[in-house]
């Protein structure tokens, strides 16, 4: 195991590389750069900004200094931003999106476990047909569309919540973000539970727990959960993708200083040092995240060894 | 890492090998079905039960390889919500094609007219004209440049399922080889490819996506829209080259496949004339799922703008330009969205119904 | 009420929900089972011979299925009038199941210890230690070397037979008073199978369980049980004591099963099989279900349900024709005695007379 989670790790060194050496090399491969926007920049002064920033260097030369930087955990500084690194940066809107997403997750786990459960334990009832057609609303409804629905019916009709904004954690401003973003992980963890749940519901070994004279609630709680919540564990890798996916559109619609807010900026204005900076730090969390998500699986299911 | 976790998979998609009946006990009659009855609904099945199966079909009349088929759409036309997603989606697909030409003959209008006697930008509500009286002149409306929302909305249409079917196309291509080869040759490469599709399973391709698209998109509309079939199909084979694989695998060591490589079929028709082919079941099922995926995707991408870029319009960036006047004309935002949720929804059902309908064992009993 | 049996089922009537229509599993079964006795329920997949078993404990998925009529009398009381609660007291203290295949009866994702702790602490009331040991010398009890070592071992550590040993011990381990044990074999090795059937022998012999042993493979049955009920098409075709069954057949169908049975001293290497398929439960014709593959089929058995005939004391078989087929069967069953009494003779002749010219020579 223990080899199994340094193997792991050593792995993940060159993927991060590999990723920014990809996206690096797409931003170098398309025309245009930082400096040829709207803006007119006198010659001397590009000039100048070119030599600050090392782009008069060749391109092995650049592509050096950046790696070299990654390694240390520099990503250099920001070109929309003036004075300010890439780690500024991350550490100011990172609390944001990591405060929306495990928000979101940890409601979306509570919901959907509950829901999906009692669906399978009620299949075929009017509970399960109505919670799985609300889980598919849920799985087909854009966020960027349910999310402005939201603030159109709570904030502009009935002014119960504020529109948009951040406003700290916890506030008010957090409901709508988080609902929006949630909405379509309690959707995928209902299915997932419910069928999880009812494959194991038919498993011989759950017909051997009655037979062995067990209570209903016994063999729910001690031979179905654990089978019935693989699959929302192994989702759970994939799902932290999909989060971070959503946090950009639901930043942009709430206007939040996030993570996937400054990305979206980042990609409009050639900002490249940030982001570099963003999509190694996401690459980097999303793969140690895939490493946990295994480990658990391991300790979950005593037939899996690494 | 040793895997023992139990095999998933239904026996169809191992394909049915029967087992040999040990010596000593009487064989018994297979459990095979007569045509039109391809699932054993013996009871003894519902309570997971399997007995071991005959090995001597020698005696039975083959089944007909039709029946499979005709089967499932059987069940499929039974399943309720599956036939209501397959109208929905026929409906809003046929009205996207046609729709914008019968606008066009009855009413003059296109998805970019802008009337010209539109000089204050008031977008009018669905069945009202300027004066606020009824008029069935647009019924969902129009946007702030007096543009008609309904052929808007049938125009986004159009390109909205337009990339959702190619790239998924696309993602079958690169899936289909991608899986058939890692499952036909096996052993080392087959390890190496798919502990690349792990890999990449777990990296943020969307951000890459959006990178790709900002810095290469933007020139035209058609070469943006070419760039997304290429992007979206990229980035979503990854779970189409594993089902493939399941399959291949299954099938490779059965005796039509035996009986082709002894006679000397090179591997790659082996693989794309007799495998590939006897895979279609699943496949079929995970396209129909993937089309509602990819068409999120792209209303994700336009929404954020790095999608179909303006004249072109679709769901997504209808929903965008919506969300510009949400206070004061909601349905901009609504009109595209419940029609891309409506068709979302539809497409889901239909597929989780063809599940259903080509695997047996997953039905609900 | 309480004659000696320990489980009465009276007209069983087990149905199942399906798209096709209602399935008819089981469907009128009675029989009776003293203390002590081992019965062995035959049929071929389909014949509703599992469900049997699964409604004797209420085990029935509901839905799609449901016992809609009949008496499972266990120790005169009504299994199917029991409160849940009741009825988890019977289940696994007092009648405990085997089933088909060990590879997914057991929870892969609990030890084997915890899995078998669980029936003692449930119904024995015995605290962790007490039932950590009882485990432990069931396991040995089953044949299961190192039991100490591998109690804490998790299924998959375990080979087939092994595992079904396992499950013999958890059945065994509230000495439950009726076994039931659905087809145990089927899904082990040869050489496996037989061990784990000298098993269940010996520790019946050990404990006096009754045991009701479900199998289609009539081999199994022959050394293990003292009585025979063959199922068809979820109906009871015969029921009679082993030795008679085997050596006196009352019904078609049970003959055609007979005939099927490998029989290593034949001459001939093809092996009988019974024509066509088992019927499909849902659409039965109206008609003795077995008519369409039977032999001695005339225009009676397609138009009209056969009778249950009463053969003699303890032999039953279902057919229009069954006393016919009974007198035929017992008359095969004199020839092939006289035959094999003439051939052992003749044996004993020769070899005699070869000794002679042995000795002579």
């Amino acid at each position: 195991m223990l080899r199994f989670i340094i193997r792991r790790l050593l792995i993940t060194i060159p993927m991060v590389l590999i990723i920014v050496t990809l996206t690096w090399g797409l931003i170098r491969l398309a025309p245009g750069n930082f400096y040829t926007g709207e803006k007119r920049i006198p010659p001397a002064i590009v000039k100048n900004i070119r030599e600050k920033y090392g782009l008069d260097k060749p391109w092995y030369a650049q592509y050096g200094k950046m790696m070299w930087g990654i390694v240390r955990g520099d990503f250099g500084d920001s070109l929309t931003y003036p004075g300010q690194s890439v780690n500024q940066i991350l550490w100011r809107s990172l609390p944001v999106s990591a405060t929306l997403g495990i928000l979101a997750y940890l409601l979306a786990l509570a919901v959907g476990l509950t829901t999906g459960t009692l669906a399978a334990l009620r299949q075929n009832s009017k509970l399960d047909y109505a919670s799985m057609a609300l889980a598919m609303l849920g799985i087909s409804i854009p966020n960027f569309v349910l999310g402005p629905l939201l603030v159109l019916v709570f904030s502009l009709t009935f002014y119960w919540l504020p529109p948009a904004r951040w406003n700290g954690f916890p506030s008010w401003n957090l409901i709508m973000p988080v609902l929006t973003l949630s909405a379509l992980y309690m959707a995928y963890i209902a299915r997932l539970t419910r069928s999880g749940m009812l494959e194991v519901l038919r498993a011989d070994y759950v017909r051997t727990a009655r037979a062995k004279g067990l209570s209903e609630k016994q063999v729910i709680f001690r031979h179905v959960m654990r089978g019935g919540l693989l699959p929302v564990i192994s989702f759970s890798g994939p799902a932290l993708a999909y989060l971070i996916t959503g946090t950009v559109v639901v930043e942009q619609i709430f206007a939040l200083p996030g993570l996937g807010n400054y990305f979206l900026n980042a990609n409009f204005a050639r900002d490249e040092p940030l982001i570099i900076g963003i999509v190694a730090f996401l690459a980097i969390l999303i793969l140690v995240f895939n490493l946990l998500v295994d480990i658990a699986y391991a300790l979950i299911d005593p037939r899996i060894r690494y | 890492m040793k895997d023992e976790r139990p095999d998933k998979r239904t026996d169809w998609e191992k394909g049915t090998e029967p087992a040999l009946t040990p010596l000593g006990t009487p064989p018994e009659p297979p459990v095979r079905p007569r045509e039109g009855d391809i699932i054993h609904t013996a009871p003894e099945l519902a309570v997971g039960e399997a007995d071991v199966r005959s090995a001597e079909m020698g005696a039975l009349e083959p089944i007909k390889g039709t029946s499979l088929w005709k089967d499932a759409w059987r069940r499929l036309l039974k399943n309720r919500l599956a036939v209501f997603g397959m109208i929905v989606v026929a409906i809003i697909a046929l009205a996207s094609i046609i729709g914008p030409f019968i606008i066009k003959a009855t009413t003059g209008f296109t998805y970019d007219t802008v009337p010209p006697e539109m000089e204050l930008s008031k977008a009018m509500p669905p069945f009202r004209d300027v004066n606020g009286n009824f008029s069935a002149l647009h019924p969902m409306g129009t946007d702030i440049l007096g543009r008609d929302v309904l052929s808007r909305v049938l125009i986004g249409g159009r390109i909205s399922l337009m990339v959702g079917i190619i790239s998924t196309l696309v993602s079958l291509l690169i899936g289909i080889t991608y899986g058939a080869t890692s499952g036909y040759l096996g052993g080392r490469v087959d390890n190496v490819m798919m502990r690349i599709v792990d890999v990449l399973y777990s990296l943020p391709y969307m951000m890459i996506v959006i990178v790709l698209l900002a810095f290469f998109g933007g020139r035209s509309p058609l070469g943006q829209l070419f760039l997304l079939f290429i992007a979206l199909g990229a980035v979503s084979w990854l779970t189409m080259a594993r089902i493939v694989r399941g399959q291949v695998i299954s099938l490779k060591n059965q005796e039509f496949v035996l009986a082709a490589r002894a006679t000397g079929v090179s591997t790659a028709k082996i693989i794309f004339r007799h495998l590939v082919p006897n895979t279609l079941g699943p496949v079929i099922v995970y396209a129909t799922l993937t089309i509602p995926q990819v068409m999120l995707q792209e209303a994700f991408l336009s929404f954020l703008g790095l999608g179909v870029q303006a004249p072109l319009a679709s769901w997504g960036s209808l929903a965008s330009e919506g969300i510009q006047n949400i206070a004061i004309f909601p349905w901009q935002l609504i009109f595209p969205g419940v029609t891309m949720a409506l068709t979302l929804f539809s497409l889901n059902f239909l597929g989780d119904g063809l599940r259903d309908a080509l695997d047996p064992q997953m039905r609900k009993t | 009420m309480n004659n000696g049996n320990i489980l009465s089922v009276r007209d069983l009537r087990t149905y199942f929900e399906t798209e096709d229509g209602t399935v008819k599993a089981v469907d009128g079964i009675s029989f009776d089972l003293e203390r002590g006795e081992t019965l062995g329920i035959v049929g071929e997949s389909g014949s509703g011979k599992s469900v049997t078993n699964l409604s004797i404990i209420r085990l029935i998925p509901e839905p799609p299925g449901k016992i809609v009529s009949g008496e499972i009398l266990f120790h005169g009381e009504d299994i199917r009038a029991l409160p849940v609660e009741e009825l988890r007291r019977i289940r696994g203290k007092r009648i405990a199941m085997i089933f088909q295949d060990p590879m997914t009866s057991l929870n892969p994702f609990m030890r084997i210890s915890r899995q078998l702790m669980e029936m003692t602490e449930l119904h024995l009331g015995y605290t962790k230690d007490q039932a950590y040991e009882h485990a432990i010398k069931m396991l040995e009890t089953v044949g299961i070397p190192d039991a100490r070592t591998r109690v804490d071992s998790y299924p998959h550590e375990f080979s087939g037979g092994m595992r079904q040993r396992v499950m013999i011990a958890m059945a065994l381990s509230c000495e439950p008073e009726l076994l039931i044990a659905d087809e145990p074999t089927t899904a082990l090795d040869v050489t496996i199978q037989a061990q784990i059937l000298e098993l269940i022998k010996k520790l019946k012999q050990d404990t006096g369980t009754s045991v009701i042993l479900i199998t289609h493979d009539l081999g199994v049955v022959a050394g293990m049980t003292d009585h025979i009920i063959v199922m068809y098409a979820g109906k009871v075709f015969e029921q009679a004591p082993t030795h008679e069954l085997f050596s006196c057949p009352g019904n078609p169908y049970t003959k055609g099963l007979l005939r099927s049975v490998p029989d290593p001293t034949a001459e001939q290497g093809a092996l009988y099989q019974i024509p066509g398929l088992p019927p499909d439960v849902a659409h039965l014709p109206p008609g003795c279900p077995f008519a369409p593959r039977c032999e001695r089929a005339e225009e009676i058995c397609r138009a009209e349900f056969p009778p249950f005939v009463k053969l003699n004391e303890e032999h039953f078989s279902l057919c229009h024709f069954a006393e016919e087929v009974y007198a035929k069967s017992c008359g095969e069953r004199d020839e092939r005695q006289a035959r094999q009494r003439q051939a052992t003779s003749q044996r004993q002749e020769t070899s005699s007379a070869g000794a002679e010219t042995e000795r002579n020579g």
